[in-house]
C-alpha cells in the first residue's frame, strides 16, 4: 500500500506523500505541512495541546497516525478565522483573558469548538469544566477559559434561536 | 519509534491474515497502541489498521433489550447514543468518567478492552518487568506501589488494568465476540482479562491474530436500568485514573434486592466481579447494612501488594457507596461530573 | 530621577491613562490564531532534528553506546556523544557566580542525574531522530543512587536561595519557647515539583561562521546571551536570540538550560540548522525542579495567643554537583509578628539535576508548612485562624524590624474573609457539611512574595509622524508582559497604546533583566518609564529653547506629555505636537535612554512585600477522602496595578498552583533507580479545568511610595504562597485531620495513622 493520502485541511485538499508511516497526524501539520499553531505538550495524549477537529470531532493529533487518516478532513487553528475576522470561540478567549502563555490556547479553542459542537454542556458551567477538563493549562487560565466558553455558547445558542425565528 | 509496515485491510479475514504474523499488531484509534509505542514499551512490526473494517461501527439495539456494539464504535458515541444510556446508565457513566472528551471521541470499545496497565514499572522500559520481558522479574515490587493490585495479583505482577469500561461490562455479564483464522467464538468479559499469575505477559483470552469485533450486552443487562450506577475515586476531579471504581447494578422488587451485580475497578488486573457480595444482596434490603455486608464479603481475599493497604479500605467503602448510588436510582441524566463522587445527589450521604 | 525634575510631581500622574487599564492581551489575536511563534515552530531551510539520548541511572558512567545501530537507521545524519561533541571555550561545570548553574554536555562518560543527556542524535526527520536516541540502547556501569532527605550526610548551606544566609535570628527563641503558655511542634515534608511548562524547552540553532542565531524560549536573554557567549567563546552581540513567546517559564527557562545547549552544539557539529525540543519525560531531570524538604516548626504563644517564638528549620537536598537550596524557612521573615524568630537551613546532596527557582521558590515550600503551623497553633489556642493571625499581625518587618513601604494586608483580610463569608465557619473541624453530605471545610492563608527588582534598560523613540517606538529585551512567559509594558511605555511617552510601537522579546534590545522573583513588570517598566522621561525631557528641550514654539521659555515651569503633544504645565492652553516639535527642528526622530534599579535607600529603610490572604473551601468525601476545592477567594495588595485585567490572571494561575502544591504534584522517584516513576502529565499531576470550579481575586487598593517611582510590586508568584496553606488548612477543617505531607492525597485521610 502506497503511503500518499489525501487530507481536506482547513478547506484545502491536499496530496499528502509520506515517507514514514510513523509520522502523527500532529507532526505531519507542525514539520510537514508548517502549520505549527497545533502545539505539541506531552505527545501523549496527556495534556490536549494537539487539539485539532478531525470530521468535526475534537481528537488528540499526538496519539493519531496520520496514515490512518487518509481522506480526513481536518480543521486546525489556522482554518478558523475568516480573514480578519475571528470566530466567536477566538474571541471569546481574548474578551475573558482566557489564556496566559498562549501555548495551550489552540488546543483549548479547537476542544471548546468541538465541545460546543457536541452538545453536551450547554450552559452548565461545571459541563464545560468537566468537558474542557482534556486540555491542560499550566498558566491556570481556567476560569477565563469556562467564561469563555459559556460566552461563545450563549452567542450561538442566541444565534441558532434568530435562525430558527 | 520502531518502524513498522503499514497494511490497511477491508475485509475481516484479510485483517486476521495480516494480524497473524509474529510481530503483528492490530490498530484502531492508537490512543493506547501508539502511547505505548512511543514509550518504547511496544514495538510491532506490522500495524494492521482496522479502521476501515466494514460493520464494526454499529450499536444494534438487539430484540429482548440487549445490545450488540460494534468494536469500532468510539467511546463518546456510545456515551451518547440516545438508545444506548438510558438503558445501561453505568456504562454511559464509566465511559464518560474515563479520559477525556477528546481520546474518547478516538477510542474505541475494541481497543478500550485491550487497553493495557499504567502501572510505571511496566510503562518505564529501563524497569524489569515480567509483562514486557516473561521472566525478566517485577521492579513494582519493592518501588512506589501505593496504587497497585489488591485483588488476584501474584508476585509475578501486581498491575491493575486501568479501563473504566469494562468494570461496568463486567457486572453486567457482557460478551466479546470474536473473530480470527478458527470460527468466530465469544468470551465472557469477566473471563476476556487474564490474572497474571506466572505468566503475566498473557494479558487477554486473544489469540495471535484475533479480532474483537463487537461487544454484547444481553438482554437481562438492561433489566438493571433504573438502579446502576458507577463511581471512581480520582485523585484529580477529572482526567485521571481511578485509584478504585466500582460499578453496582440492583434490581429491586419492593423493598427487596432480587439480583446484585458489583464490580471493581482498579483493583487487580482484571476488571474484578464480586459475585460472593452480589449473592448475599439477594433477598436483603437495599439498606447500609446489607450493602456494608456486601462490602466486606467483596473484598474478603484482598492483600496488600505493598504500600497499598488502605485500598482495602477505600474498595469497601466505595461498594457500599455504589450500591447506595444505585439504590436511589440511575440519575435521568449523567451528571456533569461522571462517576465522581462530587456528583451526588442532595442527601444520599447521611454518614 | 529626571522625570521627578522635570515635572515635579510623582511621574506615574504624569501621562496619559494607559497604566491601569484593563486592556485585553496585545499578543491576544497571535495567540488564539496559533500566529503566535514559538521556538519549536521555526523551521529554517535545511533545518535537521536533534533528539536527546538520556540516563536511565542516576548515578555511575556510560559504558556503551551502540552509535553504529543508530546510525544505520534510515535519516539519522549524525550521532553526538562525549567522543564527538564540538569542543568548548569553557568548561560547563565552571562556575564563577551563583547563577552559572553547571551544564551537562557531554565533557564525558559520568551520569550524575537519571534523564541526564548522554548523547544527541541528529536526523533528517522527528522520526527518525527519535527513533535512533533509542537505537543507542546504552549500556551502564551503574553506582547506588542516594534519593531522598536521608541518603547522606547533611551540612548547612552556605546560601539559600538567591544567597541568603542559611541561619537567620532575631530574639532568644530558646527562651521564647521556654516561656510561652502554649507550643506546638511539627513537622511537614514537601515533595519534589517540576515546573512542567506547557511548552517543553525548546531550540532551533542556526549557525552561520562564528554568528549563531537561535530560537529559544528565555526569561533572561541577556544573561542566556552570555552564558552562550562563554561556552562557545565569541562575543555576545554575535549571538541573536528570538524569544517572542515563551510557553511558559515559572522559572526553568530563567537560564538557559543544558539540553538547549546541546542544541547549539549539534548545529555546530552538522553544520545545519538544529531544532532540538525536549520531550515531556525529559523535562524531568536537566531542566531544574522543586527540591523536597522536610520542615519542623516550633511555635510558642503566651496565654492570649501572641507569638513568643517562632522556629523554623528546614532540610533540603540539591545535586550532587551544584547548589541550589530551597529557601523554604524564610518565609518566617516576614509573616507574624514575633519577639524571637529563628530560621535554619541544612541540606544533602542526592543524585538528582539540580534544583532551581520554580514559581515562588522557598515561599511557597515555606509557606505551606507555617501557614499549617499558624493553623495549629491557633487550633492549640482555641482562636479562629484569621482572629489569630489578625492578633499576630506584623506591623514592622519581624526578622529586621524594618517598616514596610507599604502593607493593606488588613484591608486584604477584611475583603477577603467578608467576600468568602468567613464569619460564618465553625471553630471545631469536622463540623459542616453540605446538602449532598459532604464535609465542608473552610481555611485561611496569608500570601506574602518580596517586592524586588533587577537592573534593566530601555530605549525610547518619538518619530516625526508623531508615533513612539519603546524598545527593551523583555520576556512575555504569559504574563502579560506585551500589553503591560507597552501601556507603561505609551504613559512614558505621553502616547495612545496604538501609537506605540512596543519593541521585546529579542537579544539585540535593551538588557532588561530576568523574568523572575516576581519583578519583571517593575524591572522592565521603570526602565521604560525612565527612557520615555528621557526621551520626553530632549523634545521638551527642543521645543523650550525654541522662539517659534508656543512652548518656548516654559523650561522651568516644566511641560507635561500627553496625547502626543507637550503642554505647558502652568498654561495647558499652550501645546505643541510632538509631529511639530520635530518637523521644525528638521529631526526624523529623537532617542531617550533610561534604566532601571533598586534605590538602595529605600531598599535600607523598608521591607518591601506584597501581601494578601487567602480564603479556601474545600469539600471531602467522608468516606472516600476524594477531595476538591471548590471555591477560592484570595485578596492581594501589591502596590500599583497597571492591568487589573492580567492581573487578575496572574493571581488565579498562582492560586491554582497552590492547589496543585496543596493537593496534586509529586514527582514519584523510585527509591532504588532514583528514576522518576511519572515524568508524564497522566501521572504528575497538575490540576485540570474541573478542579477549580471557583476563584475570585480581589485587587486591594495600595499606594507603595518606595518601591518604585511607578509603585509596582509584582504579582506573578504571591498567588501560590496563601492558597497552599489555605487549601491545606481547609482540609483539617473539613476532615479533622491534619495531614503534614504534601500533597495530601486520599490515602491519608482514608488511613489516617499509616
Amino acid at each position: 500500500m502506497s503511503l500518499s493520502i489525501s487530507l481536506t485541511v482547513n478547506g484545502v485538499a491536499r496530496e499528502v506523500a509520506l515517507d514514514d508511516p510513523r509520522v502523527t497526524l500532529l507532526d505531519l501539520l507542525r514539520e510537514r505541512l508548517d502549520l505549527t499553531g497545533t502545539k505539541k505538550g506531552c505527545d501523549r495524549g496527556q495534556c490536549g495541546a494537539c487539539t485539532v477537529l478531525v470530521d468535526g470531532r475534537r481528537i488528540n493529533s499526538c496519539l493519531a497516525l496520520a496514515v490512518s487518516y487518509d481522506g480526513a478532513d481536518v480543521l486546525t487553528i489556522e482554518g478558523l478565522a475568516q480573514g480578519d475576522v475571528l470566530h466567536p470561540v477566538q474571541a471569546a478567549f481574548i474578551a475573558h483573558d482566557g489564556l496566559q502563555c498562549g501555548f495551550c490556547t489552540p488546543g483549548q479553542i479547537m476542544s471548546a469548538i468541538g465541545l460546543i459542537q457536541e452538545g453536551q454542556a450547554g450552559n452548565d458551567p461545571e459541563r464545560v469544566r468537566e468537558g474542557m477538563s482534556g486540555n491542560l493549562c499550566r498558566c491556570g487560565a481556567y476560569a477565563g477559559i469556562t467564561d469563555a466558553v459559556l460566552d461563545a455558547q450563549r452567542s450561538r445558542t442566541e444565534l441558532d434561536r434568530k435562525h430558527a425565528a | 519509534m520502531k518502524t513498522f509496515d503499514y497494511v490497511r485491510p477491508t475485509t475481516i479475514p484479510e485483517a486476521v491474515a495480516a494480524a497473524s504474523e509474529p510481530g503483528a499488531a492490530y490498530l484502531a484509534a492508537g490512543t493506547n497502541l501508539l502511547d505505548l509505542m512511543k514509550g518504547g514499551i511496544t514495538g510491532p512490526s506490522r500495524l494492521v489498521d482496522v479502521t476501515r473494517l466494514p460493520g464494526l461501527d454499529r450499536i444494534e439495539h438487539l430484540a429482548g433489550g440487549g445490545v450488540r456494539i460494534g468494536a469500532l464504535v468510539r467511546n463518546a458515541d456510545l456515551a451518547h447514543d440516545p438508545d444506548f444510556a438510558p438503558r445501561f446508565p453505568a456504562v454511559a457513566e464509566a465511559l464518560l468518567s474515563g479520559a477525556s472528551a477528546q481520546l474518547r471521541n478516538a477510542a474505541t470499545v475494541g481497543g478500550n478492552l485491550l487497553q493495557r496497565t499504567r502501572c510505571a514499572y511496566f510503562y518505564d522500559a529501563a524497569s524489569a518487568c515480567n509483562k514486557r520481558i516473561p521472566g525478566a522479574g517485577c521492579e513494582a515490587r519493592g518501588g512506589d506501589t501505593r496504587l497497585h493490585a489488591i485483588l488476584g495479583w501474584s508476585e509475578s505482577c501486581i498491575a491493575t488494568n486501568p479501563s473504566d469500561f469494562c468494570v461496568p461490562l463486567a457486572a453486567l455479564d457482557a460478551v466479546v465476540e470474536i473473530e480470527g483464522k478458527a470460527r468466530p467464538r465469544e468470551v465472557p468479559l469477566e473471563s476476556f482479562h487474564r490474572l497474571p499469575g506466572e505468566t503475566p505477559e498473557h494479558e487477554s483470552a486473544l489469540e495471535p491474530g484475533e479480532l474483537i469485533v463487537a461487544v454484547r450486552l444481553p438482554a437481562e443487562a438492561a433489566a438493571f436500568s433504573a438502579h446502576a450506577r458507577y463511581l471512581k475515586v480520582r485523585e484529580r476531579t477529572s482526567y485521571a485514573f481511578a485509584v478504585v471504581s466500582a460499578a453496582a447494578a440492583l434490581r429491586i422488587e419492593g423493598d427487596t434486592i432480587i439480583e446484585a451485580r458489583i464490580a471493581l475497578g482498579g483493583v487487580a488486573l482484571k476488571p474484578w466481579r464480586a459475585r460472593a457480595a452480589e449473592a448475599m444482596l439477594v433477598g436483603a434490603g437495599p439498606d447500609e447494612t446489607a450493602f456494608r455486608r456486601a462490602a466486606e464479603a467483596a473484598l474478603a481475599d484482598a492483600k496488600p501488594s505493598g504500600d497499598n493497604r488502605f485500598k482495602i479500605e477505600l474498595a469497601r467503602r466505595i461498594v457500599t457507596r455504589a450500591l447506595t448510588l444505585a439504590a436511589a436510582g440511575a440519575p435521568a441524566r449523567l451528571p456533569a461530573l461522571p462517576a465522581s463522587p462530587f456528583a451526588l445527589l442532595p442527601g444520599v450521604l447521611h454518614a | 530621577m529626571p522625570e521627578i525634575a522635570l515635572t515635579q510631581a510623582p511621574a506615574h500622574l504624569r501621562h496619559g491613562s494607559n497604566i491601569g487599564q484593563p486592556l485585553t492581551r496585545r499578543d491576544g489575536i497571535l495567540k488564539v490564531t496559533g500566529a503566535a511563534r514559538y521556538a519549536a515552530d521555526n523551521h529554517p531551510p535545511g533545518m535537521l532534528y536533534a533528539v536527546l539520548a538520556v540516563s536511565s541511572i542516576a548515578r555511575g558512567r556510560v559504558t556503551f553506546l551502540d552509535v553504529p545501530a543508530a546510525k544505520a537507521h534510515p535519516c539519522v545524519v549524525e550521532v553526538m556523544t562525549p567522543a564527538n561533541k564540538p569542543r568548548l571555550a569553557q568548561d560547563p561545570d565552571a562556575k564563577t557566580n551563583p547563577f552559572m548553574f553547571r551544564l551537562d554536555l557531554l565533557q564525558n562518560d559520568h551520569v550524575r542525574y537519571a534523564n541526564q543527556p548522554i548523547a544527541v542524535v541528529i536526523a533528517r526527520t522527528l522520526e527518525a531522530a527519535t527513533e535512533g536516541a533509542v537505537l543507542l540502547s546504552p549500556r551502564y556501569e551503574t553506582e547506588p543512587s542516594r534519593i531522598g532527605l536521608d541518603a547522606s550526610e547533611s551540612f548547612i548551606p552556605s546560601g539559600v536561595g538567591v544567597g541568603n544566609p542559611a541561619e537567620m535570628h532575631r530574639g532568644d527563641v530558646a527562651a521564647g519557647l521556654e516561656q510561652a503558655s502554649r507550643r506546638i511542634e511539627a513537622t511537614y515534608e514537601t515533595v519534589a515539583q517540576y515546573h512542567n511548562a506547557m511548552e517543553p524547552h525548546a531550540i532551533v540553532a542556526a549557525w552561520d561562521g562564528d554568528t549563531l542565531s537561535i530560537d529559544t524560549p528565555s526569561q533572561g536573554l541577556a544573561m542566556a546571551q552570555g552564558r552562550v557567549a562563554g561556552l562557545f567563546g565569541i562575543p555576545p552581540e554575535k549571538i541573536h536570540i528570538r524569544s517572542p513567546f515563551l510557553g511558559g517559564g515559572f522559572g526553568s527557562k530563567g537560564f538557559i538550560a543544558g539540553p538547549q545547549v546541546l542544541g547549539i552544539m549539534a548545529a555546530r557539529l552538522v553544520g545545519r540548522p538544529v531544532k532540538l525540543v525536549l520531550r515531556r519525560e525529559q523535562m524531568f531531570g536537566p531542566v531544574g525542579h522543586r527540591a523536597p524538604t522536610r520542615q519542623t516548626l516550633r511555635l510558642g504563644t503566651d496565654r492570649d495567643g501572641a507569638l513568643m517564638a517562632i522556629d523554623h528549620h528546614t532540610k533540603t537536598a540539591s545535586s550532587t554537583f551544584d547548589d541550589f537550596f530551597e529557601p523554604a524557612s524564610d518565609a518566617s521573615h516576614t509573616l507574624y509578628a514575633s519577639p524571637a524568630i529563628a530560621t535554619s537551613h541544612e541540606a544533602v546532596r542526592i543524585d538528582t539535576g539540580t534544583p532551581l527557582f520554580m514559581r515562588a521558590p522557598g515561599e511557597a515550600t515555606g509557606s505551606i508548612a507555617l501557614e499549617s503551623a499558624i493553623d495549629e497553633m491557633a487550633h492549640a489556642c482555641g482562636m479562629d485562624p484569621l482572629a489569630f493571625r489578625l492578633k499576630n499581625y506584623a506591623e514592622v518587618e519581624p526578622i529586621s524590624g524594618k517598616p514596610f513601604s507599604s502593607k493593606a494586608l488588613r484591608d486584604c483580610y477584611a475583603q477577603g474573609a467578608e467576600h468568602f463569608g468567613w464569619a460564618r465557619r465553625t471553630l471545631a473541624p469536622r463540623q459542616m457539611r453540605d446538602q449532598a453530605g459532604l464535609l465542608v471545610g473552610w481555611g485561611v492563608g496569608t500570601a506574602t512574595f518580596p517586592a524586588i527588582m533587577f537592573q534593566a534598560q530601555a530605549r525610547a523613540v518619538i518619530r516625526n509622524d508623531g508615533t513612539g517606538v519603546m524598545e527593551i529585551g523583555a520576556h512575555d512567559m504569559g504574563q502579560g508582559a506585551w500589553t503591560a509594558l507597552a501601556q507603561i511605555a505609551a504613559d512614558g511617552l505621553g502616547l495612545d497604546i496604538d501609537q506605540v510601537e512596543f519593541r521585546s522579546g529579542t537579544s539585540d534590545l535593551p538588557d532588561a533583566g530576568i523574568a523572575g522573583g516576581s519583578s519583571h513588570t517593575a524591572t522592565a517598566g521603570m526602565a521604560i518609564h525612565a527612557a520615555g522621561a528621557d526621551v520626553i525631557a530632549k523634545l521638551a528641550d527642543l521645543a523650550t529653547g525654541d522662539g517659534r514654539s508656543p512652548l518656548f521659555g516654559a523650561a522651568n515651569a516644566g511641560v507635561i506629555a500627553r496625547d502626543g503633544r507637550l503642554f505647558r504645565r502652568d498654561d495647558e492652553s499652550r501645546s505643541e505636537s510632538y509631529a511639530a516639535i520635530l518637523a521644525r527642528a528638521g529631526r526624523a526622530q529623537i532617542e531617550g535612554r533610561g534604566s532601571s534599579a533598586t534605590d538602595p535607600v529605600s531598599q535600607s529603610s523598608y521591607a518591601m512585600h506584597a501581601h494578601g490572604a487567602v480564603f479556601a473551601e474545600v469539600k471531602v468525601d467522608p468516606e472516600l477522602g476524594q477531595i476538591r476545592v471548590s471555591r477560592l477567594v484570595g485578596a492581594f495588595a501589591a502596590g500599583r496595578v497597571i492591568n487589573p485585567r492580567l492581573v487578575r490572571s496572574q493571581y488565579y494561575g498562582g492560586m491554582i498552583w497552590g492547589v496543585s502544591f496543596a493537593l496534586h504534584e509529586h514527582a514519584v522517584m523510585d527509591p532504588r533507580s532514583g528514576r522518576p516513576m511519572n515524568p508524564n502529565l497522566g501521572e504528575y499531576h497538575v490540576p485540570v479545568n474541573a478542579d477549580v470550579p471557583s476563584l475570585e481575586a480581589i485587587l486591594v487598593d495600595e499606594s507603595d511610595p518606595y518601591v518604585n517611582a511607578l509603585g509596582i510590586k509584582g504579582v506573578g508568584e504571591i498567588g501560590v504562597t496563601g492558597t497552599a496553606g489555605a487549601v491545606a488548612n481547609a482540609v483539617w477543617h473539613a476532615t479533622g485531620t491534619r495531614v503534614r505531607q504534601f500533597p495530601i492525597t486520599l490515602d491519608r485521610l482514608i488511613e489516617p495513622a499509616r
